[in-house]
């Protein structure tokens, strides 16, 4: 047991760079959210923002400009004018110039591509970090994330969102429930002795909007991950509804060989 | 046209016994009547094997074996290629379908004593098959160059540095380097496409050679040969063409229907099919925080993990290993541990049936066990309330043993329990 935790614990660096903190989000639970693959308005504006805010950094190298334009019902000039920057062929894969090893030398770390980064992290992961920056003066980039600790990445939709801080939030008392206090039934933030918030990043409050209310943003944020989760699998539509017909067609072949076989086996006793 | 075809049958099949080989497993192979819904899952495992190798056939023709360019050739396969992901979720749910069918398979030799005389060669085919199937399933896996096919390719072939001595000569020749890398999959490509596969087909030919020439066991567990007509056909057998066939057609719409719903549905099943973390490509320097291995190896992987006994001087991973490969090991010699005068559990008395339903317990928690991250409590949240008595670990030690009791006490307890008698013919319940 004991050697188990040792050697969890030398590797554990190299973990926490890839997860980091026991919570399914890091330091704190995800938010809910549920992709709509149906709603192509709005996996449209996500592949605005990613172009416009993701793709400086980020490639999404196994995609191509062509199949956002068929999926998402873009016509190719307008894919060609306002998503490829680049200017290659319509056809051509959504790579990008900056080489992993300058990224690297810029950020620590390079930028994953995020082709899979919905499938790979889960859709409710990708949410809840890209509305997590907090202000932090001792990090590289000034921000922090309340998901992913000491990440590399600058807040790169700040003029949108504007800056948040951090501000003490609920903790939870021994029976797991929020801690409140027993008279107002308002939640505990502070020690009660030393005057010290308990949970000093429980929250994260925003003085100064940037460009969007932090309902816009949210919102935002929700089209990106929904058309990340489109690009996770661009034929998931496709994979559901011939889905229906596979079963549809499978119960047909169940009767006729469950009839078969009854004809068949009629006068074995 | 049916009598030229006819004509060409019978120039064939005086060139080529067709005929014969047809009637002697088809058409006029005797199959016990009383078969029930254990018996699918032999059918089932050659279905899917055939997927596997069709669907492999077609994912072949558009993958890349190397480093650089395997991770990107099969999100070439699921995008560009027309059709390709069904192609590879057939291929990836085909495995999991495999391992799910080939083991209800296993349980259901358990049950009815299928391993027993005549049928100790069947059983020790069947063995081979399900040890190719594994080695077959674990360099699959590695293809994709996922994350966890890197790591999970890291920590299995490390194993073998366990031994003592040469161990780390041997870590070395299975790479072909000095770390899991495009050489090492290269190997598992052409060991995955080819070499497995051939041997996996000659084993399947094998086993249904052996299972031919002996006859089908069945539920009750009796010889059905031992009671024949006048024309020394057995009284309570029947052709498997055409009843078996058609019943058998039933079987497969049923399983092509849980197949296709997870096909179309949840390829990843909830990230036990298609791990999660298997979405990001190999990256040797970025250690997952869990490597787990797919879920048809928890079992193992479980008793692996467990060992932490350290005996004459030797690590507890090789020790460890020598379980995990024991095991499996001490299945192959089922057929002399069983001592019981009957074959079926319906006949064999309480002992059996209380072990039978233990293992198949300790079975399927080793597995859940082997999947979670190590340390922790069993059943560590249970309705609301923190369980901190029980330690992970200490189960997976505690049922590692039970596996083993199972087979080592065998001989005793099929020896000494009060067996039932045995119908003269099969019964149709």
């Amino acid at each position: 047991m004991k050697k188990i935790l040792l050697s969890m614990l030398l590797v554990f660096p190299l973990a926490a760079f890839a997860a980091g903190g026991e919570k399914p989000c890091g330091t704190i639970d995800c938010d809910p959210f549920e992709p709509d693959l149906h709603d192509k308005a709005s996996m449209q504006r996500g592949a605005k923002y990613f172009v416009n805010y993701c793709m400086g950094c980020h490639a999404m190298s196994f995609m191509r400009y062509e199949r956002i334009a068929t999926d998402l019902d873009i016509a190719q000039e307008v894919v060609q004018q306002n998503l490829n920057f680049a200017g290659g062929n319509v056809g051509s894969l959504m790579t990008i110039a900056a080489p992993a090893k300058v990224q690297k030398k810029w950020f620590g770390a390079a930028p994953p591509d995020l082709t899979l980064v919905a499938r790979a992290r889960g859709v409710e992961w990708v949410y809840t970090y890209l509305r997590n920056f907090y202000q932090d003066d001792s990090r590289p980039y000034g921000v922090n994330n309340r998901v992913f600790k000491d990440v590399g990445m600058p807040h790169v939709m700040l003029e949108l969102q504007g800056m948040a801080k951090c501000a003490p939030g609920p903790v939870h008392a021994a029976n797991g429930g929020i801690m409140r206090d027993p008279l107002t039934r308002e939640e505990v933030l502070f020690d009660p002795v030393s005057g010290q918030p308990l949970n000093p990043c429980g929250r994260l409050t925003v003085e100064k909007q940037g460009k969007m209310t932090g309902e816009e943003f949210d919102t935002a944020i929700a089209d990106l991950v929904n058309f990340l989760a489109y690009a996770g699998e661009p034929s998931a539509l496709k994979r559901e509804r011939m889905g229906v017909y596979a079963l549809f067609f499978v119960s047909l072949f169940f009767v006729i060989a469950w009839l078969l076989n009854r004809e068949y086996w009629k006068d074995v006793h | 046209m049916t009598s030229w075809l006819i004509g060409l049958r019978d120039w064939v099949d005086a060139r080529l016994p067709i005929m014969r080989a047809w009637n002697t497993h088809m058409g006029q192979y005797y199959a016990p009547k009383n078969f029930n819904f254990w018996y699918f899952f032999g059918v089932l495992s050659l279905l899917v094997l055939v997927n596997q190798l069709l669907t492999g056939i077609w994912l072949t023709m558009s993958y890349t074996p190397t480093a650089e360019g395997a991770f990107a050739s099969v999100e070439y396969i699921m995008r560009d290629v027309d059709y390709g992901w069904i192609i590879r979720y057939m291929h990836s749910t085909g495995a999991s379908a495999f391992f799910a069918v080939v083991y209800l398979h296993m349980f259901r030799g358990l049950l009815y004593g299928s391993y027993k005389k005549p049928r100790e060669l069947v059983w020790i085919f069947g063995m081979l098959i399900y040890l190719c199937l594994m080695a077959e399933g674990f360099m699959g896996y590695v293809l994709p160059w996922g994350q966890m096919s890197y790591w999970g390719a890291q920590v299995i072939v490390s194993l073998f540095g366990a031994i003592p001595v040469v161990g780390e000569d041997i870590v070395q020749w299975v790479r072909g380097d000095y770390l899991i890398s495009g050489i090492t999959l290269n190997r598992f490509f052409a060991l995955h496409v080819v070499a497995i596969p051939l041997i996996l087909v000659a084993l399947v030919v094998l086993h249904l050679l052996a299972l031919h020439e002996v006859g089908s066991n069945n539920p009750d567990g009796i010889e059905i040969k031992k009671n024949k007509d006048a024309n020394g056909k057995p009284l309570d057998g029947i052709p498997f063409h055409p009843y078996y066939t058609v019943h058998d057609l039933v079987g497969i719409a049923v399983f092509l229907f849980v197949f296709c719903f997870i096909l179309f549905f949840t390829p990843e099943m909830g990230g036990y099919f298609l791990e999660y973390a298997n979405f990001e490509e190999a990256n040797p320097l970025k250690t997952p925080a869990h490597i787990a291995p797919v879920w048809y190896y928890t079992p193992f992987y479980a008793m692996l993990r467990a060992t932490t006994l350290e005996l004459f001087g030797l690590p507890a991973k090789f020790w460890g290993f020598m379980i995990m490969a024991g095991a499996i090991a001490i299945m192959f010699v089922l057929p002399w541990l069983d001592r019981s005068p009957v074959k079926s559990w319906r006949y064999k008395g309480m002992l059996t049936r209380i072990a039978l339903y233990t293992f198949a317990i300790t079975f399927l928690v080793l597995g859940y066990l082997g999947a979670i991250p190590a340390g922790g409590y069993f059943m560590g949240k249970w309705l609301h309330h923190e369980v901190s008595w029980l330690e992970n670990n200490d189960v997976a030690q505690y049922l590692t043993v039970v596996y083993f009791l199972f087979f080592l006490l065998m001989p005793v307890y099929t020896s000494i329990e009060k067996t039932k008698p045995e119908p003269q013919r099969v019964t149709m319940k």
